[in-house]
């Protein structure tokens, strides 16, 4: 039986889905940036309780998914030098790269750790003042700003150890090469609620002002994104194209000044390789060059041969939403969990995974 | 026994063997088959019908908030003989230690084992010992097998799963696999999560006394409820529907699973089970787990249904439904 809580969120889900349904009257696509936004709704089955004409799609908003070939290379090939310990969060490590991944190669004897901070690394360090350990730093603008700090304390701590290899992130700039991608056709965006907490609302105004799109700065809760669904229906149908924040008891207008100042302090903006959707300009998180010597790419110069991409594999087309995994040749065939061809099947937050785990959202009776 | 640290003689079979089993094994599980220290136990079971099982615990770390190695290796033994309808008897404990463990520990070990098996009524009447050189095992293996008589005018099989059945769980899932992982990963947890560990079999008698038609009984150990729900939907190709309200998980295992990324539906417990019966002995059924320490918690939390077969939906909290599926990879620490 219901307790009242969970009645008044059905009751609320229903409102939000029957508003919805009488505000949109012909088909739309929304598109949910983050990883994290497609991993909730697949979990709470809103894709079931949305009407047939709202369609979400899923965007580049998982780091791992985004992370190119090459960068992994990198990885595999410092993994390998016997004087090196990788840290890393858990999810790169099933990645394929061009030939190998890093969980190959912990399984050959490479050292990698999984940690769970960044700041991990820096013990790590300290207790092996013999090896150089070199944190992947992977992420958007919601871990990037962590992976700074820690670097700041290597400082402080004197470590001579430590270096980041950056792959960081970020999201408007994304967003804009998308619009600017012709096979992208999306009516309004849920925008990531962690990213925004670090920069808040203003960097997303583009999207009214250069496109015409509604978006909503959503949070992670089943609610919290039916509400912004049915936001983003209240714009499409008053053709009003604005940047709300359904999500302000975490994100405030101004976002993190803090965090963004220790960013600053230790990173640049620089281009970046994203998977499926090439170099964007100024969409990447370089170390800068006062703390050159943490950046393992400057400070610990390696050859690694080019990279190469799986043929078949459409993970790109999947990351810019222009079609669906099941279109994919490979999706649930060559490509499944447990020998994930390509990253969108590898993250727990990746498109594939998620469309693979939920059997596409519904489940009928 | 006058050795602090276990040598690799003490796997020899001389005498320091004997020394490691009249010493520290017989002290604990002292009983007149095991007493006659033969390779195996003659053990007295006439015209009923036996249920027999075995299964090797190499859980890391060995202690844990709520229980040990040797602990889970006997309850989970024992409860995989309830779930067969049986009742328990009998049984036997194989040990495989690294050179260099401490004899204190092995002590815990077996004291903890015994202690285990006295309340679930069993005894360990048989075992062997091999110590191996350092670094070919993880501290200690314990595998243990069992043997059970199959409680009369049960009839436990997915294949009695029918649509329109009620599945029944005996308390929050989740607990078991947290308090585990929380020491891997150096988490500090409050001292409420601890490891469901326990003997299922008495509360098992209970039921099976009072409806012995129930259908399927099972522990969701390894790989959580949602593995043997799916398990349960493909044995006996029906669907199956729970509601993720009616699932009941510790707050503070929700949250740990938060911070590590995990699903408490997939987590290992070592102290629960699921039940599926008809719908008219629920209320029975739910009165004798509720009445028992090992079910207070106890819900109906899902029907059978007639489709999808193989496949089991969830109905969340906002009332969509979405696909319970298999796990299909160990569950990685996520990244933000």
């Amino acid at each position: 039986m219901l307790n009242n809580r969970q009645e008044t969120m059905r009751q609320a889900a229903a409102f939000f889905t029957g508003e919805i349904d009488r505000l949109i009257t012909k088909p739309v696509r929304l598109m949910e940036v983050c990883g994290t936004h497609t991993v909730a709704i697949f979990r709470a089955g809103i894709r079931q309780l949305l009407p047939p004409q709202v369609e979400l799609v899923s965007g580049p908003g998982c780091p791992v998914c985004v992370t190119p070939n090459d960068y992994l290379d990198t990885a595999v090939a410092y993994s390998r030098l016997p004087d090196v310990i990788i840290t890393t969060f858990g999810d790169m490590l099933r990645v394929p790269g061009s030939a190998s991944s890093l969980a190959a190669e912990k399984a050959a004897g490479s050292d990698i750790r999984i940690v769970y901070s960044p700041l991990e690394s820096l013990d790590i360090a300290a207790a092996h003042p013999e090896k150089k350990i070199i944190f992947l730093a992977v992420g958007f603008e919601t871990t990037a700003p962590l992976a700074a700090a820690t670097v700041l304390e290597a400082e402080r701590r004197g470590l001579a150890n430590f270096y980041v290899l950056s792959a960081h992130k970020l999201v408007p700039p994304a967003l804009s090469a998308l619009l600017a991608d012709r096979e992208v056709r999306v009516d309004g965006f849920l925008l990531p609620g962690n990213v925004s907490a670090m920069i808040g609302e203003q960097p997303y105004c583009f999207l009214a002002e250069k496109y015409h799109l509604p978006g909503v700065i959503a949070g992670f809760d089943p609610l919290d994104i039916l509400q912004s669904v049915y936001m983003l229906a209240r714009q499409i149908h008053a053709s009003t194209a604005i940047v709300e924040n359904q999500y302000r008891r975490i994100v405030r207008h101004e976002g993190n000044p803090a965090a963004r100042q220790v960013l600053t302090q230790v990173y640049e903006t620089v281009d970046a390789a994203w998977r499926g959707m090439g170099v964007i300009p100024a969409s990447g998180l370089g170390v800068n060059d006062r703390y050159r010597r943490f950046n393992a790419l400057a400070a610990l110069p390696l050859q690694v041969e080019k990279a190469s991409e799986q043929a078949a594999c459409r993970c790109g087309e999947v990351l810019r939403g222009i079609i669906k995994p099941a279109d994919c040749l490979l999706f649930g065939k060559a490509c499944v969990p447990e020998h994930p061809v390509g990253s969108c099947m590898v993250s727990v937050e990746g498109t594939c995974a998620a469309w693979y785990k939920y059997g596409a959202g519904k489940w009928q009776v | 026994m006058n050795d602090k640290r276990i040598r690799l003689a003490h796997g020899s079979g001389g005498k320091l063997s004997h020394d490691l089993v009249t010493g520290v094994m017989l002290p604990a599980f002292a009983n007149a088959a095991l007493n006659e220290l033969h390779d195996g136990a003659r053990i007295n079971m006439p015209g009923v019908k036996l249920a027999f099982t075995t299964d090797s615990y190499v859980v890391k770390p060995l202690f844990f908030a709520g229980g040990n190695i040797g602990k889970l290796a006997v309850c989970g033994t024992v409860n995989d003989l309830a779930m067969c309808g049986a009742d328990p008897h009998y049984l036997s404990a194989g040990f495989i230690i690294e050179e260099g463990f401490p004899v204190a520990d092995l002590i815990r070990i077996v004291e903890s084992m015994q202690a285990a098996a006295s309340e679930a009524g069993v005894a360990i009447v048989t075992g062997d010992t091999k110590v191996v050189e350092k670094g070919a095992v993880d501290g200690i293996y314990i595998n243990t097998a069992g043997i059970g008589a199959v409680i009369d005018g049960t009839g436990i099989s997915p294949t009695r799963v029918r649509p329109g059945q009620d599945i029944i769980l005996s308390g929050p899932v989740g607990n078991h696999a947290v308090a585990i992982m929380a020491l891997r990963h150096g988490l500090v947890l409050p001292q409420t999560v601890t490891s469901d560990c326990a003997p299922l079999n008495g509360l098992v008698k209970e039921l099976l006394s009072a409806v012995p038609d129930v259908a399927v009984l099972r522990d969701p150990t390894r790989g959580g409820l949602a593995t043997t729900l799916n398990e349960i939907a493909q044995q006996a190709a029906v669907g199956i529907l729970v509601e993720e309200a009616a699932i009941p998980v510790q707050p503070e295992v929700a949250a740990a699973c938060d911070i590590l990324g995990f699903d408490p539906l997939y987590l290992a417990n070592e102290g629960k089970m699921i039940i599926f019966s008809q719908p008219q002995a629920s209320e029975r059924l739910l009165a004798i787990l509720k009445g028992h320490k090992y079910g207070k918690e106890a819900g109906i939390i899902g029907k059978v249904t007639d489709s999808p077969a193989g496949q089991v939906g969830l109905r969340t909290l906002i009332g969509g439904i979405r696909l319970l599926d298999m796990p299909v990879a160990d569950q990685l620490p996520r990244i933000c």
